[in-house]
């Protein structure tokens, strides 16, 4: 049984990093297999250096990596599936944890 | 925070949530027995969630929609496999094709809920634990690519609101 726990931070930074449409959108495309930045750039009507932002933040709540190969940066999710797993386990836990909220306040209602 | 403990096993896939309420089982039962109350905690943040069909008995069915900020809509089911009145549900919950109903082409979900006192001066403390088992990584990633992701944003910004 592995048991994780994000600190108060990185649920800060993951959530943060999921807080817009974009990085969301290039999300999905990473998990799905590497991407060039280039690549992904071209999918957006901004510039180049707003999508390398944008992943940069994805990067920094550990939701994607980016890897170097010759002149191309490479985006692609967490390769480690189990990462991958934990990561979409506590999002799903985040939801978790709004029901409880929601259910403590409609009890307080009682 | 009414949450007393999670516990993710990302080998088996599972998400176990244990959370504290000052209230007696009976209630606690009530928040999935009436789905009128299940409405008002189920959606995410922003996706409210209204079950025209609830048949809470074992094998009953339901249907939900859960409708989001722009209109849009998921239509999702349960099938209630074991309810032990008040104190243990086992349900699956799966996401619904066009037509409203389940269908293999989308992800369900297996929940078992357990509910239990926990003591308190006047026995009215209970805890509530939810497991949540997926059947595939896949599946995983399809039901946290619907529209969930954008809750959970929305429910952080709550719980910072709560605490600023």
């Amino acid at each position: 049984m592995v048991v994780d726990m994000l600190s108060p931070d990185e649920v800060d930074r993951l959530f943060r990093a999921l807080a817009d449409a974009t990085r969301r959108d290039i999300l999905t495309h990473a998990l799905t297999g590497e991407h060039s930045v280039t690549a992904l750039a071209s999918r957006y009507e901004m510039s180049f250096a707003a999508v390398q932002k944008h992943v940069a933040v994805l990067e920094r709540a550990s939701l994607v990596v980016k890897t170097r190969r010759g002149r191309e940066q490479l985006v692609t999710a967490d390769p480690d599936a189990l990462a991958t797993a934990r990561r979409l386990l506590e999002q799903y836990e985040a939801l978790w944890r709004h029901r409880v909220a929601a259910i403590d306040a409609l009890l307080a209602e009682d | 925070m009414p949450v007393i403990g999670t516990e993710i096993d990302r080998e088996a896939l599972t998400l176990t949530v244990t959370a504290e309420f000052v209230a007696t089982p009976e209630r606690v039962w009530q928040l999935w027995a009436d789905p009128r109350q299940l409405e008002r905690w189920w959606g995410p943040p922003g996706w409210p969630a209204s079950f025209p069909r609830y048949e809470f008995e074992p094998g009953g069915e339901a249907r939900y929609a859960m409708t989001g900020p722009e209109g849009e809509s998921s239509a999702a089911w349960f099938r209630f496999t074991a309810i032990d009145e008040p104190r243990r549900i086992e349900l699956v919950d799966g996401f619904s094709g066009d037509d409203g109903e389940p269908t293999d082409a989308m992800p369900s979900m297996r929940m078992v809920v357990e509910i239990e006192p926990s003591g308190g001066s006047d026995g009215a403390v209970t805890v509530m634990s939810i497991r949540t088992v997926f059947d595939s990584l896949e599946d995983l990633e399809q039901i946290t690519s619907m529209g969930m992701v954008e809750g959970m944003t929305a429910a952080m910004n709550q719980i910072d609101a709560l605490l600023a």
